[in-house]
């Protein structure tokens, strides 16, 4: 049997991979964080709550309206994200005058709310969320047995964060939205309609939580809670990579869920804070991020 | 290319200022608490170029920022092309064919100089192609790749000028277009300026550099604490070049 400093190579391969799956969550929780902190300014604490709507959606949706997961993959983040917006519109907006911090107490606050409100009707135990058959099963890859949904997972995360990145980079949208970033004033002044961004970036980034909570269903147990503890890693992940950089959110993502993996392989016991770790590192090295802009 | 001979001329029913491309009568502006333009007259004729004169501080890039509604609050009456705007939005103005051109030139770092130059939205048809810039501009061609922010300061003002072009926007409002350029420079944005009016733009420049404005414009406003003190006519400049020096404090 072939191993890798002392661990077979199997369980080598294995942890890595579920590592870069957690990373592509991430990637794809970091990246709304960082849509949203662009233009609003806000730290979306509500963006956990967001994830678990969505999770709760898919599942609530195949309960009692028999919605399959693939139109739920589609439906969710439209509805969840549709619902963000109106929480712009509605509240956020009202605010937005005022310091940020405003902003992300509020935001933490509507993050108290949707869980408290999820626990009060459901309880604070987890439903399970079936695996689509189609993605039943697993594939033999020649170092290890990989769970055919994981697979997709990855991919389904992987093509949404390179397509966010593609619109915000490479499209006339995407200019709006960078340079609404710099200087929402002026853009207003070319006759851009900057609320209206504001409203429809917000409720992207929202969708983009949502789309993390559908494909995470069948994974990890549906509960009121299951985004709080994610949201606190992708803060940390967040700070790692610095602020405002759409790639950084990414490539810091899925880096970060491949140091989870490898420290499970090597040292477990600090599989759980390795994270924490590279933040404070990074923190006193550079604080900005390793891909923010120092200022 | 000279859309103002493509729109009917001004009806009757439009009355007396039907050829006006700008007014404002008793125009008030405040940031917050500060009163800073003080019952503000002005009138722009279509195809005219005016100035905006006045010392540091007199309130001149306000009063373009008033006329975009991007003070904190305005009161009076400000007509574009006959159309009260007091009430309306911020981005509903450039599209009555208003283009601004910020003192700070507002060039996007995170663009580069072909993304700056086609992110406003056309405002009316008849705006410049590309092309058409790319020729006025031969730099902002060799350089359309670059970071916006990476030009040259006359490069970028440049930029911020070209980029309204596109839009078809009719009426320009133009703050310190020359501020801290090389004499060359300002050379070329003087033809520009001269090809603009010719093709029956609207323009309001606001100028520090006297000796640049002067040739251009048909009539010099002089501003001082949010008011206009006085207006004079390019035909009658030399005659009152020393009184406007000493409005001017020069
Ligand atoms: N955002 C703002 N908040 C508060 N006061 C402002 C603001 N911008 C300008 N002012 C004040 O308004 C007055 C007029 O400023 P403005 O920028 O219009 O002057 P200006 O004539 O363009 O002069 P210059 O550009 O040469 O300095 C100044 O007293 C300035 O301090
Ligand atoms: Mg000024």
């Amino acid at each position: 049997m072939t191993m890798i400093f002392g661990v077979p190579l199997a369980v080598f391969m294995g942890q890595l991979m579920l590592g870069l799956i957690n990373g592509a969550f991430y990637a794809l929780l970091s990246l709304g964080l960082a849509v949203i902190f662009g233009l609003l300014k806000i730290v979306n604490f509500a963006h956990g709550a967001q994830y678990m709507l969505g999770a709760f959606a898919a599942l609530l949706g195949a309960q009692y309206l028999g919605i399959n997961y693939w139109l739920a993959l589609l439906l969710v983040p439209l509805v969840v994200g549709a619902f963000g917006a109106l929480l712009e519109r509605l509240v956020l907006r009202r605010i937005a005058h005022l310091d940020h911090l405003y902003g992300l107490l509020l935001t933490f606050g509507l993050a108290l709310i949707f869980e408290g409100s999820l626990i009060n009707l459901f309880g604070v135990s987890g439903a399970s969320y079936p695996i689509p058959e189609a993605l039943s099963g697993g594939i033999k890859l020649p170092f290890m047995f990989l769970p055919t949904y994981r697979g997709w997972v990855l991919v389904a995360a992987l093509v949404v964060c390179l397509g966010t990145w593609f619109i915000i980079e490479r499209t006339r949208l995407g200019a709006y939205l960078r340079a609404g970033t710099e200087n929402p004033a002026l853009m207003q002044a070319f006759g851009v309609n900057v609320p209206l961004l504001v409203t429809l970036t917000y409720g992207f980034g929202v969708a983009l939580a949502a789309f993390a909570g559908v494909l995470a269903a069948p994974l990890y147990p549906v509960s009121p809670t299951m985004g709080s503890s994610l949201l606190i890693v992708v803060f940390a992940v967040v700070v790692i990579g610095g602020m405002g950089s759409i790639l950084g959110a990414i490539l810091t993502g899925l880096a970060m869920g491949l140091i989870e993996g490898l420290t499970k392989v090597y040292y477990p016991e600090a599989a759980n804070t390795v994270i924490f770790l590279v933040m404070i590192m990074v923190l006193m090295l550079r604080p900005a991020g390793l891909f923010g802009k120092e200022a | 290319m000279n859309q103002t001979l493509d729109r009917p001329t001004a009806s009757p029913a439009v009355g007396a200022h039907g050829d006006e491309a700008l007014s404002l009568a008793d125009v008030n502006a405040f940031y917050g608490e500060s009163h800073i333009l003080h019952g503000v007259e002005l009138r722009v004729k279509r195809g005219e170029l005016v100035t905006l004169l006045g010392r540091n501080g007199a309130g001149r890039s306000t009063t373009l920022k008033t006329i975009m509604n991007m003070v904190g609050s305005r009161s009076g009456s400000i007509k574009i092309n006959g159309q009260e705007t007091l009430g309306m939005k911020p981005h509903h103005i450039p599209r009555l064919g208003v283009g601004y051109c910020p003192e700070e030139r507002g060039i996007f770092a995170s663009l580069d100089v072909e993304e700056n130059l086609l992110l406003p939205p056309t405002v009316r048809s008849g705006g410049m192609s590309l092309d058409d810039i790319y020729a006025m501009f031969p730099n902002l061609y060799e350089r359309r790749r670059s970071q916006g922010t990476r030009l040259s300061g006359g490069e970028q003002q440049m930029l911020a000028m070209a980029r309204i072009l596109r839009t078809g926007a009719e009426i320009l409002l133009l703050d310190e277009i020359t501020e801290g350029l090389a004499p060359v420079i300002n050379q070329k944005l003087a033809e520009v300026l001269i090809t603009l009016k010719s093709r029956g733009m609207t323009i309001v420049l606001v100028e520090q550099n006297f000796r640049f404005a002067a040739p251009l414009a048909d009539r010099h406003f002089v501003m001082e604490h949010g008011r206009i003190i006085e207006t004079i006519e390019a035909r009658d400049l030399d005659a009152r070049r020393e009184h406007l020096n000493s409005l001017l404090g020069v």
